[in-house]
């Protein structure tokens, strides 16, 4: 089994039936596999904010839902973070690629990355840093984390995980 | 008409649906009018209650009318391709349109000058798009809940606001009570 598909099966088992994106170069082999499974609806969205209106939708409608997304935009995510799915108690996974980090071609990804870490911290969300690919074994556990304590979750996985750009 | 007129008289229309509305004014006005709890009140987070209301629709069956304002469309434009390129025939989107940002006083919204936001839609892919004028938003609405399919009202209204008291329901309260009804009425 792929990384990709050890990630969409761990979702999957984990009830997971609803997943938001936007476009990655190192998420991409798990948004295809999202894609492209059964019991998952996909709905690619243009900005992150947006996403997490769709999966707190979702979410009351029935459904777990998950956000599939680059730390790039996690400024843009605050407010929904915290109006939204913080103050409402509503669970959500966040998968993030981690640019900007070790093996990084372009330097201005490394700005955001810097931030990174701080803003999750400031905004008191529980983050996980996946380095190695062994780091996966833990996916299973931080999801039903998530579920237990119905917050938003993050999932770092930088280039290291990835093997590369 | 303004737009607390206008949610006055789509209560008895909506009052048995499930709605998602927009923060602030129209959140306030709703609850005042017909609080229900199938009425999900936004109390934060501008711009996302089409968003929400869409992945309501997309997530189960009943009917989901989101209640969203010209200037929280304009804030999360790239809403509109995602509801069309997804479309749910039990999504209902209203946008009232009144030209202003209401809950902060009123300033002029780009939707009040060259923008039309009935033509947005429709460039961005949405199929059932329909412009009217306030007084026939309620006959508009209760076509679309008839038609099965999803729909776009933009309700042009005059801006202006009445006294409305804040919500103090628990919004964890308001989540809950919202999904247990929506859970129920899908059993």
């Amino acid at each position: 089994m792929s990384i990709d598909q050890r990630i969409v099966t761990d979702m999957v088992n984990n009830g997971i039936e609803f997943i938001t994106t936007v476009p990655c170069k190192q998420l991409g082999g798990v948004i295809a596999e999202a894609e492209n499974h059964n019991s998952i609806h996909h709905v690619p969205c243009n900005k992150e904010d947006e996403g997490m209106g769709l999966c707190a939708g979702a979410f009351m409608g029935g459904k777990r839902s998950a956000i599939i997304m680059q730390n790039t935009a996690l400024g843009v995510t605050l407010n929904s973070l915290a109006t939204l799915i913080q103050f409402y108690h509503i669970p959500l996974p966040m998968l993030i690629s981690y640019r900007g980090e070790l093996g990084e071609p372009v330097a201005c990804q490394v700005e955001m990355a810097l931030h990174t870490k701080a803003l999750l911290s400031q905004m008191l969300i529980p983050t996980y840093h996946f380095h190695d690919q062994d780091d996966v074994e833990e996916l299973d556990k931080i999801l039903k984390y998530t579920y237990m304590c119905n917050k938003p979750v993050a999932i770092l996985t930088d280039a290291s995980f990835w093997k590369g750009y | 008409m303004i737009r607390s007129e206008v949610l006055k008289t789509l209560v008895p229309v909506i009052s048995d649906q499930f709605v998602v509305c927009n923060i602030g004014l129209p959140s306030q006005e709703l609850h005042m009018l017909d609080d229900q709890p199938t009425n999900f009140y936004m109390l934060g987070t501008m711009g996302l209650a089409s968003s929400i209301g869409l992945g309501l629709a997309l997530a189960q069956k009943q009917k989901i009318i989101a209640i969203d304002g010209d200037g929280s469309v304009l804030t999360n434009l790239g809403t509109l391709p995602t509801i069309a390129n997804n479309p749910a025939d039990n999504f209902i989107l209203l946008i009232i349109d009144n030209g202003s940002y209401g809950s902060t006083g009123d300033q002029p919204t780009y939707a009040g000058m060259k923008t039309s936001l009935a033509r947005v839609a429709e460039a961005c892919g949405c199929d059932n798009v329909v412009e009217c004028r306030a007084e026939e938003t309620v006959d508009v609405m209760k076509a679309a809940i008839a038609s099965d399919k999803m729909t776009i009202i933009v309700c042009k209204c005059e801006s202006g606001n009445i006294p409305v008291p804040n919500i103090t329901i628990d919004q964890v309260v308001i989540r809950d009570r919202f999904m247990k009804a929506l859970e129920a009425a899908n059993a």
